[in-house]
C-alpha cells in the first residue's frame, strides 16, 4: 500500500514536469481504486452500482483540472482521495442521498482490488454533444479516434496550439456542465 | 466515451498548466481593489485630521487589527484551496487580529479616559461603519471568490466564509482611515458586526461558487 502510494506520487511528479506517458500510467493505475470506491459508495447509498463509471470519469476530470492544487512535496494519495471523496459525495447528493463518505473507503481499496469495468459512462458522452463544435470535434478526434494532437491539427486545418487550447477548454466546459446538471 | 478514452484525452492535455491559486487570487484582488477604492474616495475619504490621528496609538491599532485579519485570512484561504486541507493547524491564525484587539482594549482600560466606556463603544459612526465596510467589501469579495475558484476547497462554504473575512479585513482597513472612532471597544463591536455580515455572505456565495 505504501509502495503503491509512493509510486503514484513519483508518477504525478513526472507528469507535472511534462511526462505525459507517466500521467497516462498514473490515471490508469488509480482508476480501479476509484471505481471500487465509487461502487462501494453507491452500494451503501442503495444506488445501482452500474453508475459508478460516471463518478469515476467525474473524479478523473476534477483530478486533471485541479492538479495544480497538489503540492509536489506532499504525497499524492491523500490529495487524490480528497478530490474523489468530494466528487462521490456530490454525485450521491445529486442522486438524492446525503451520505457520509469515509476517506477510508479509498484507502481500503489501495492494494489494487481489481474491479471489472461494467457499464460505460453516459454522462460525459452526453455532455460532449452540447459542446461548441470545434471543441467537440477535437475532443472526439483525440478520445474516440485516438488521434494525436498533430494529426488532429492536420485533420481540422488548425495549428497544434489551437488544438491544445480547444482540447483544454473542451475538458473544462465538460466539467462545468457536469457540475451544473 | 469510455474511461480509457477519457484517460487518453486527459493525458493528451498534460501540457496545459493552470496558474497557482495564490497568483489567481492576487490578480483578482488587484482587479477588484480599484472599485472599493473608488467607493471609498467618492463617498468617504480619509479623515481630515489624519496627520494628528496617526500620533494616537489607538488609531494605528485599528490598522494592525484589520490588516492582521486580512493577511491571516488570505493565508488560510490559500491553504483551504487544497482539497485535503482543513482548518486544523491553521484556524488559530484568525485569532491573531482578535488577540491584538483584546490587547488594545486592555491597554485602553488602563489609561485614564475622558469619555465613559459605553460612549466610546457606541461611538458616533456605528451606522456608517456597518454600511461602509460591507459595501466596500463586496467588490473585494467578488474578486476573492473568482480567484479562489481556481482552487479545490473540500468545504466551499468555509472557504467562502474565509474569503468574506479577507474582504472585510481589507475594506475595514480603508474605512479605519475615515472613521474618527478610535476606541478598540468601538472596533471590537461595530467592525466585528460588519465583518460577521460579510463572512455570512461569503459563506453563502462560497457554497455555490467554490464547488469544483
Amino acid at each position: 500500500m505504501r509502495e503503491t502510494e509512493d509510486e503514484w506520487t513519483g508518477l504525478m511528479r513526472s507528469a507535472i514536469s511534462g511526462d505525459s506517458a507517466a500521467y497516462h500510467r498514473l490515471l490508469k493505475a488509480v482508476t480501479p481504486v476509484l471505481r471500487a470506491a465509487a461502487r462501494r459508495g453507491l452500494a451503501r447509498a442503495g444506488q445501482p452500482v452500474d453508475q459508478s463509471e460516471d463518478i469515476v470519469q467525474d473524479i478523473l476530470l476534477a483530478v486533471h483540472l485541479k492538479r495544480h492544487t497538489w503540492d509536489v512535496r506532499a504525497p499524492f494519495a491523500p490529495w487524490l482521495f480528497a478530490i474523489a471523496r468530494n466528487k462521490l459525495i456530490d454525485a450521491l447528493r445529486r442522486r438524492g442521498r446525503r451520505i457520509f463518505v469515509n476517506i477510508d473507503d479509498f484507502a481500503e481499496t489501495l492494494p489494487g482490488e481489481a474491479v471489472a469495468e461494467t457499464a460505460s459512462a453516459g454522462e460525459v458522452a452526453a455532455q460532449l454533444q452540447s459542446l461548441p463544435p470545434r471543441q467537440r470535434d477535437v475532443l472526439q478526434a483525440i478520445a474516440v479516434d485516438s488521434a494525436s494532437i498533430k494529426d488532429t491539427a492536420a485533420k481540422f486545418a488548425m495549428s497544434e496550439g489551437a488544438v491544445r487550447v480547444a482540447l483544454h477548454r473542451g475538458l473544462a466546459s465538460l466539467t462545468a456542465k457536469l457540475r451544473g446538471q | 466515451m469510455d474511461t480509457d478514452q477519457l484517460i487518453r484525452t486527459l493525458a493528451a492535455d498534460n501540457s496545459s498548466r493552470a496558474r497557482p491559486v495564490g497568483f489567481a487570487l492576487m490578480l483578482a484582488l488587484l482587479a477588484a481593489a480599484p472599485v472599493s477604492l473608488l467607493m471609498f474616495f467618492t463617498e468617504l475619504g480619509v479623515r481630515p485630521d489624519v496627520m494628528i490621528a496617526m500620533r494616537n496609538p489607538f488609531f494605528d491599532l485599528k490598522f494592525a487589527v484589520t490588516l492582521a485579519l486580512a493577511i491571516s485570512a488570505i493565508a488560510v484561504s490559500l491553504h483551504l484551496s487544497r482539497p485535503e486541507a482543513s482548518l486544523r493547524g491553521w484556524g488559530w491564525l484568525l485569532l491573531i487580529p482578535a488577540g491584538i484587539l483584546t490587547a488594545g482594549i486592555a491597554g485602553e482600560m488602563m489609561m485614564p479616559q475622558r469619555l465613559p466606556m459605553m460612549t466610546r463603544l457606541v461611538g458616533s459612526n456605528s451606522r456608517v461603519c456597518m454600511t461602509a465596510i460591507p459595501l466596500m467589501s463586496l467588490p473585494i469579495l467578488a474578486g476573492a471568490l473568482i480567484g479562489l475558484r481556481h482552487g479545490a476547497p473540500a468545504r466551499p462554504a468555509v472557504a467562502g466564509a474565509i474569503a468574506g473575512l479577507l474582504s472585510a479585513g481589507l475594506a475595514a482597513t480603508l474605512y479605519a482611515s475615515h472613521c474618527t472612532d478610535d476606541s478598540p471597544l468601538f472596533v471590537a463591536t461595530w467592525y466585528t458586526v460588519s465583518a460577521a455580515l460579510v463572512t455570512a455572505i461569503g459563506a453563502l456565495a462560497g457554497s455555490k461558487l467554490l464547488r469544483f
